[in-house]
């Protein structure tokens, strides 16, 4: 009887032992103190006193909302400046004439760093004719510095920007920002919305909605579920939305803009015989 | 925790077997379950309509059995009226699942009916002794010589059919002495597309299939042996005229090492020990396709690995099984899709999210015999069931549809039936009641964007639904006399938790003119209902006459119809027996689908009725036996469709058939 109770013993053991397992996944994550991680240069512009450096995570600039690093190096002590104040305005030079564009304030990306940051949306690529430029102008203990440098605007390979004249008579810029690396998940749209003061002045539009509904043509205008619109959370930021993308490939994101009283600027809805809206982005990946 | 409950049940179990009484008493060997033998290959070949029939004919013939058909190679077979996701099938015990996600490779595709010695069919929780089940299951016993003096068996088999030009070549080889044997087995089949009744083509039904199969043993002791054994099964080139693409590629290797040992002297009679693989590959493509919106690839792959270890024992008046067992499977699915723009990017989905599932089960019956004429049978399983998404691609995917769903999930399913049998003299009855439960498939919990071509809707698993649940009443008698042999058999489900996709109409679908998308959800209860009646009359030594009539019905909780319910169905056959000399008669059919579901995609069908027939001769030539079958089936050449013909394409016409066996 024993010998049996023993075998029958094992077997239960021989079941415990296939049924523990256990998976212990601990990502540890170790901070690096380097500020250049990600990034890649792609400008330098100098003047008698100073280089500045360009830096984006992609090494470029191209049509569309471009977030740019920059960082302002001391000719004579090779030192990196930490005290500076710095501005900047990007320029169109047309053959008629010249304008600007949406851009943000430039600011330190750390106290103690080296780095400061902001943002320039190229609405427009650069032809054989017309080109950007920026100027940079700077102050160092009340001393007053400018370095003005073109820069390389190629047009991006997708649509990422919208320029359009609302139905309110307002000229407005609605420009895709992220995910700069789109997955097949809910992903966390980032859009920009503004508007044109005059040919030199743009400002952030605040409390609007973008409306999002992204579609596949090539696959008979596949949507995807669980969408949210893109709104703002803070005044004169970007607006931050959700972007369910069900496969890889050729995605339409079709827009609407919206004001707060709900009247559409611009933008259809997709419906029976309306596959697109008339400002839209695009997405490959 | 779960873990720990797990064993000290188990633990309790065995000491409740342990403490039960010892009596004297013999056994009645009455079997409520449906075992089809095939027997020896001797006797393989009288057994069949057709020597080198198909597994799908041959399991349809069982009245628990049915078949959903999407082509003329590997249906799906339906348990009770239920299909795949409700039963369990087996090969020797072992645990495969199919890589397709449209069941275009079900279990039964794997195994040659020229290597198959018996197929067990259990209704309901008889069938748990694998896992959790809810309609039953099938086990398909392959064959194995078993010790004897030294002996070479070799046997050639050939056989041709008219209508779709299957050509069919099979050898087996059998080696058997004192301590080791041998079975091989190699079938080819290659068959052209058929032609439905009045001359139709039906295109895209063609395929190629070759299976190996071996399995050898060999004698360790007295009573001690060690078995290994391999299938080795590839299909090439199956059309699938009923769905929107086709198979380039089915491959399965399926291989496992046994350890039998029956003590002797003991109260436990048998032990069986089993460890098993299997990996299967499955590649869809309708690249053959003339009119496809966009092209796609869809392969996939399962692999299993698992073990059981199984126990028979006799104390008394107990007859008991406890088997244990395991299984850990992965299932991956790819949807590739290539827009008409070359330079637009590939469409990328993952199908199947690479869900691994880990399965830990114990199952326990004890046959308790009342007296020499009736008995009393308990089974009772427990199992604990986890999925887990593996990959991360997949699980940001569900998470579109559910935010906040976690990678892993975990589930315990439990069983139990009993049941009460009697036979004494020419009467026989039984009856019996059960529950059980099983969890929802890799397709119902974790499916993305498969297209069903029958309704018609992409399909959204659903990571949270709830264990499907079976409260089961069975009941059969059976009256027996020298030349009369009659048995009515009925069983009912009422499945609370019935698992089924319902449109969601705020989802638009991927698949290029679908309907719209289906989500997975629970309905209240469903039930199912199945009456069979088959009867058995020898006129005489050389006559026999049978009858089988099946009447199913499935109705959810606001008596919609279910699909796939099959209207009465009946054969009925005469069977000439002499000597030499065989012929039989059938003439099968099915009474109109009255009962079909329209939001299921199904449409009225037509009743039909066709005759077949055939005739078998054996005869010695020189040392060798030789065993010719031919014959017609279809003979009037009827055009039909039947219920269970995926989106009503027709079955085939006519067809001579010629098949031949030579044994050495």
């Amino acid at each position: 009887m024993k010998t049996y109770l023993n075998k029958i013993f094992a077997i239960v053991f021989m079941a415990l032992a296939f049924s523990s397992c256990s998976n212990d996944d601990d990502n540890v994550v170790y901070p690096t103190a380097n500020e250049l991680e990600g990034l890649t240069k792609f400008k330098e512009i100098s003047n008698d006193t100073h280089t500045i450096e360009l830096f984006s995570h992609t090494g470029a600039t191209q049509q569309g909302y471009n977030e740019i690093k920059l960082r302002i190096k001391d000719k004579t002590t090779n030192q990196y400046l930490k005290n500076a104040t710095v501005s900047w305005m990007p320029k169109m030079h047309m053959a008629m004439m010249t304008h600007s564009c949406p851009y943000s304030e430039v600011k330190k990306v750390t106290a103690t760093g080296t780095l400061y940051e902001g943002y320039i949306m190229f609405q427009m690529a650069q032809n054989e004719t017309e080109y950007w430029d920026i100027e940079i102008d700077y102050t160092v203990d009340d001393v007053s510095y400018t370095a003005t440098s073109v820069v390389d605007v190629p047009a991006s390979s997708q649509r990422t920007v919208n320029t359009f004249m609302g139905a309110d008579g307002v000229k407005y810029l609605v420009a895709y920002v992220a995910p700069e690396h789109p997955k097949v998940a809910v992903n966390d749209i980032v859009v920009g919305v503004w508007k044109m003061v005059d040919m030199m002045t743009f400002s952030v539009v605040d409390g609007y909605t973008v409306k999002i509904d992204p579609r596949m043509p090539s696959m008979g205008n596949h949507s995807s579920p669980n969408n949210v619109n893109a709104t703002q959370a803070t005044v004169g930021g970007l607006y931050n939305g959700k972007l369910s993308l069900t496969m890889t490939g050729y995605w339409k994101i079709n827009l609407q803009l919206v004001k707060p009283d709900g009247t559409v600027v611009k933008g259809e809805a997709i419906a029976d015989g309306i596959t697109e809206s008339s400002i839209f982005f695009e997405i490959e990946f | 925790m779960k873990k720990t409950t797990f064993t000290l049940l188990s633990l309790l179990l065995f000491s409740a077997i342990l403490a039960q009484e010892t009596k004297k008493d013999s056994l009645q060997p009455i079997q409520m379950q449906e075992v089809i033998v095939i027997g020896n290959k001797a006797q393989l070949a009288s057994k069949q309509f057709k020597i080198l029939t198909s597994i799908d004919d041959y399991l349809q013939k069982s009245t628990k059995i049915d078949m959903i058909k999407r082509g003329a190679y590997a249906w799906e077979p339906l348990i009770n009226s239920m299909p795949t996701e409700r039963t369990l099938i087996t090969i020797d015990g072992m645990r495969i699942f199919g890589a397709c996600t449209d069941k275009m490779d079900p279990i039964t595709s794997y195994v040659e009916v020229s290597n198959l010695s018996e197929a067990t069919i259990s209704s309901g929780q008889e069938g748990a002794c694998y896992g959790s089940t809810i309609g039953g299951s099938i086990d398909l016993k392959r064959t194995r010589t078993n010790f004897k003096t030294q002996k070479w068996n070799t046997n050639f088999t050939t056989g041709f059919e008219t209508n779709n030009q299957q050509k069919i070549m099979g050898s087996a080889i059998n080696y058997v002495d004192s301590l080791v044997y041998v079975d091989v087995d190699f079938m080819y089949r290659d068959a052209e597309n058929y032609k439905a009744g009045n001359n139709k083509e039906v295109l895209f039904s063609q395929f190629k299939k070759r299976n190996f199969s071996a399995t050898s043993g060999f004698k360790l002791g007295k009573n001690k042996l060690v078995e290994g054994s391999l299938i080795y099964d590839k299909a090439t080139d199956v059309g699938y005229p009923a769905l929107p693409m086709d198979v380039s590629i089915a491959e399965a290797i399926i291989a496992s090492l046994k350890y039998e040992y029956a003590p002797l002297k003991s109260i436990i009679t048998h032990w069986e020990t089993k460890a098993y693989f299997n990996t299967i590959m499955h590649k869809m493509d309708d690249t053959k396709r003339p009119f496809v919106p966009v092209h796609m690839d869809m392969p996939g792959w399962s692999k299993t690995y698992g073990y059981y270890s199984k126990i028979t024992a006799i104390k008394g008046n107990h007859h008991f099984l406890v088997n244990l067992n395991s299984f850990y499977n992965k299932s991956l699915a790819e949807m590739t899709m290539y827009p008409e723009d070359p330079n637009e990017k590939l469409m990328f989905m993952l199908t199947w999210p690479d869900v691994s599932t880990f399965y830990n089960g114990a199952f326990i019956e004890d046959q308790y015999s009342l007296n020499c004429h009736s008995f009393l049978k308990f089974t009772a399983a427990l199992g604990s069931h986890t999925n887990k998404i593996e990959s991360e691609f997949g699980l940001n995917s569900l998470q579109i549809f559910y935010t906040n769903m976690k990678a892993q999930k975990n589930r315990f399913l439990k069983s139990i039936s009993s049941n009460y049998n009697y036979a004494k003299h020419s009467v026989s009855y039984g009856f019996g009641a059960a529950y059980g439960e099983r969890a929802p498939s890799v397709t119902e919990a974790y499916g993305f964007y498969l297209f069903n071509s029958f309704e018609n809707y992409d399909n959204i698993g659903n990571p949270d639904l709830k264990n499907e649940k079976s409260i089961e009443g069975n009941a059969y008698l059976g009256f027996k006399r020298e030349k009369v042999n009659l048995k009515i058999a009925a069983s009912y489900f009422h499945i609370a938790d019935y698992i089924v996709g319902k449109p969601d109409l705020s989802l638009v679908p991927m698949t290029i003119g679908a309907t719209g998308v289906k989500i997975y959800t629970s309905l209240e209860y469903a039930t199912i209902i199945n009456v069979s009646f088959t009867s058995e009359y020898q006129f005489s030594k050389l006559l026999k006459w049978n009858i089988q009539c099946v009447y199913s019905q499935g109705k959810d909780h606001e008596n919609v119809n279910l699909p796939f319910i099959s209207p009465l169905r009946y054969a009925t056959s005469l069977l000439y027996t002499k000597e030499k000399l065989s012929a039989e008669i059938i003439f099968q059919g099915n009474a109109k689908q009255t009962h079909f579901s329209s939001i299921y995609g199904e449409d009225e069908t037509p009743d039909y009725a066709i005759i077949n027939m055939n005739l078998g001769y054996k005869f010695n030539l020189n040392k060798s036996k030789v065993h010719t079958k031919c014959g017609v089936e279809n003979i009037l050449d009827t055009y039909y469709s039947t219920y269970s013909d995926w989106n009503n394409f027709p079955r085939p016409g006519r067809s001579f058939f010629v098949n031949l066996s030579i044994g050495f």
